[in-house]
């Protein structure tokens, strides 16, 4: 089975996926001859042509619109935005459209989108090029957000995310994009939107993690006896998996590197207070970003939740 | 998937055909020209052209050190644009620029040092090291700030316009935007609300025929932007952007308009960017853009063009601009020196100016 990092499993996704069903179609800046800013695109301009592989103006809100009319008509739109600080501009039609139609129809229109971005920090570029604000998306009813950690569990979500029959925001972290490369294998296999994965079991404490932190909840957990989920789908997020672990371990500890303020540890953290207080050993403790704009170069590296950050939230629950 | 297979496929096909840019056809200096504008404006505009294109190319020379870590979207080969527009801008005018900003904010007075430092990431950069080349501020010199966010600056050049209208003051603002700006739908909300407003709002596009490596023929289905202007009732002209002169000419024409009360003006200056969408290097090699026509660009180089113009009228001496380039090559070693040798920002200096501390 070949070894691929996680642009190459997405673009495999898509290709697999293009060929079995002929509505599926990508579109965005530069997909096509470019093969997109991170090369996830690369040679489906070529295979597919340029009826599927859309090259379009220079105007999100204009593709995901124009996404959004063709999934109505039928077709399985891709669209792609070059960075998830890019997304903005099109939040109108996410926001006031996507999530809607299918409530607004009441039912008799769906919206099978799927709009894939790159987010998150660590590839030293400031501001809107380090974004990684998934939980507007998750405030939203109607839509779902999808959170890939790995090359095999990209590939798999992608399969089911374009086959949703609702529309999905795709958040590919740069980080991970050619960090780690594993077997993907080729052909059929999906992993379910809405169920989380457990990374590792342990007793002692939960640690949630998504996207890149994944990686860094793993590296903090050495030595722990730590129950480990990796979310991949945070809206609708799987409370099964999560009040199952918190009834084991009583301990929690929920890292994103987005800023902590309404970041989605909050809305996490909330449904286990409500749904298994009772359970609780120590209080839930949230590893994040700041509440400041994301800064540039040096300061990156002190915004980010480190491994030792990660360690001193667990320690903190332990010792409770 | 599709019935009418045939008819999209010749839309397709002509929609990705490459219109070969164009650098003749435009508006270029009048005969009056060069002879209408005072001989120390000149040398001005080609000391502004030069300290653009010597920024750029140290940029270049010390980008592989690794230590300076923003990604850079240079603007050789541009450089006349950003010179002979703000030549006509006083200090409390504004200007609103994009990620392709260098030569804006040199052109508008930025002081090199802090420039640099900038790029640097370090706390005497102008935007305190948080923001690297995309993020440029200097509110002293009506630099508000530039955007990596495509079209993102125009509509708030409007509102400039606006507040200075309503404020009763004489200020014009500048929106510098590139080709693919024009594919937002910022700039025609933009366009048609100065226009409404009569605002003394300059929207100033530097039409280098590519978005990243999207040709302008992918993306808009003619290639005349300054066209645009007579749908929203507002003067449109199109000039070369490498006629530092042409330029020159209808910025004047613009901003005298705005600061007068005329309303808002689009002027496309036609151009080409020598390297790459991002990063020091050239992109021809890549095979993003032909390399022929690359060619035809370097040879209407904006430096050696205005070099050759003040020299044949007479205006500079051969010798007076090597001290100035040896001059300009001092100011920018010592910018580099000064950015390298700064402190970078404190750990505590992210939750600065994020909210008002009193
Ligand atoms: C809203 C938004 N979409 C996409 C991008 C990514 N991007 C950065 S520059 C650029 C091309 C801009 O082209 P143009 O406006 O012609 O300026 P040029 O780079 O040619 O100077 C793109 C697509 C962005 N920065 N912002
Ligand atoms: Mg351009």
């Amino acid at each position: 089975m070949p070894k691929l990092n996680m642009v190459q499993a997405i673009n495999l996704a898509l290709k697999e996926e293009m060929q079995r069903d002929k509505n599926v179609l990508l579109l965005g800046e530069d997909v096509g001859k470019d093969g997109g800013v991170f090369r996830v695109s690369e040679g489906l301009l070529e295979q597919f042509g340029p009826e599927r592989i859309i090259d379009t103006p220079l105007a999100e809100s204009g593709i995901v619109g124009a996404a959004i009319g063709m999934a109505v008509y039928g077709l399985r739109p891709v669209a792609e935005i070059q960075f998830m600080g890019f997304i903005y501009p099109a939040l109108d039609q996410i926001f006031s459209h996507a999530s809607r139609i299918r409530s607004r129809s009441r039912g008799r229109f769906t919206c099978p989108l799927v709009v894939r971005a790159p987010y998150g920090a660590g590839i030293k570029a400031p501001e809107l090029h380090s974004e990684s604000t998934e939980a507007l998306f998750c405030h939203m009813p109607g839509i779902k957000v999808v959170v890939p950690s790995s090359p095999y569990n990209a590939k798999g979500l992608l399969l089911s995310s374009i086959r949703d029959p609702d529309p999905v925001i795709f958040l590919e972290s740069t980080r991970l994009y050619r960090s780690i490369k594993e077997e993907v294998p080729e052909g059929e296999y999906s992993i379910p939107l809405g169920k989380a994965r457990i990374v590792q079991e342990g007793k002692d404490v939960t640690l949630i993690a998504w996207g890149s932190m994944l990686q860094r909840a793993l590296k903090a957990a050495e030595g722990i006896d730590a129950d480990i989920i990796d979310l991949i789908t945070l809206s609708p997020f799987d409370e099964e998996a999560i009040f199952k672990s918190v009834k084991k371990t009583g301990r929690v500890v929920i890292i994103h590197e987005a800023p902590k303020t309404c970041g989605f540890g909050a809305e996490l953290s909330a449904t286990i207070a409500e749904d298994a207080m009772l359970y609780l050993k120590a209080p839930i403790i949230r590893i994040t970003g700041f509440d400041a704009v994301m800064p540039f170069s040096k300061l990156e590296d002190y915004y980010m939740p480190t491994a030792e950050r990660i360690k001193k939230g667990i320690q903190e629950v332990m010792k409770y | 998937m599709v019935k009418n297979k045939k008819l999209i496929k010749t839309a397709v096909k002509k929609s990705v055909r490459l219109v070969r840019t164009q650098a003749d056809s435009p508006r270029r200096a009048t005969k009056k020209g060069i002879n209408s504008i005072p001989a120390k404006t000149l040398k001005g505009l080609y000391e502004t052209i030069l300290r653009i294109r010597r920024f750029e190319e140290k940029i270049i020379e010390v980008y592989p050190a690794q230590d300076m870590k923003t990604p850079v979207h240079l603007c050789i080969g541009e450089e006349a644009i950003a010179a002979a527009v703000c030549i006509h801008l006083r200090k409390d005018d504004y200007i609103f620029s994009t990620h392709r900003s260098h030569g804006h904010s040199i052109a508008k007075g930025s002081d090199m040092k802090r420039m640099m430092a900038e790029f640097y990431g370090r706390k005497t950069g102008c935007s305190k090291g948080k923001g690297g080349s995309m993020h440029l501020c200097d509110p002293e010199n009506g630099i508000l700030g530039s955007t990596a966010i495509v079209g993102g600056g125009i509509p708030i050049a409007v509102g400039a316009g606006l507040a200075s209208l309503m404020k009763g003051t004489d200020t014009v603002s500048v929106a510098f935007f590139g080709d693919g700006a024009m594919d937002e739908g910022t700039f025609h909300e933009s366009m048609n609300f100065a226009s409404l407003k009569k605002l003394p709002v300059i929207f100033l596009c530097e039409n280098n025929f590519y978005a990243t490596n999207s040709p302008q023929s992918a993306r808009q289905p003619h290639d005349n932007i300054a066209m645009r202007a007579a749908g929203y009732g507002m003067p449109g002209v199109q000039v070369d952007g490498n006629d530092v002169v042409a330029v020159y000419e209808a910025a004047k024409e613009a901003v005298d308009r705005a600061r007068a009360g005329g309303g808002p003006s689009l002027v496309e200056c036609r151009t080409y960017r020598w390297k790459g969408h991002v990063g020091p290097d050239c992109d021809v090699e890549k095979g993003c853009r032909p390399r022929d026509e690359h060619e035809m660009w370097l040879k209407k180089c904006p430096v050696e063009r205005t070099r050759k113009l003040l020299l044949e009228n007479k205006i500079m001496s051969e010798k007076e601009m090597e001290k100035l380039l040896d001059n300009i090559n001092k100011e920018m070693d010592e910018a580099v020196e000064f950015g390298r040798s700064s402190p970078f920002p404190d750990a505590s200096e992210l939750f600065d100016d994020v909210y008002y501390k009193g």
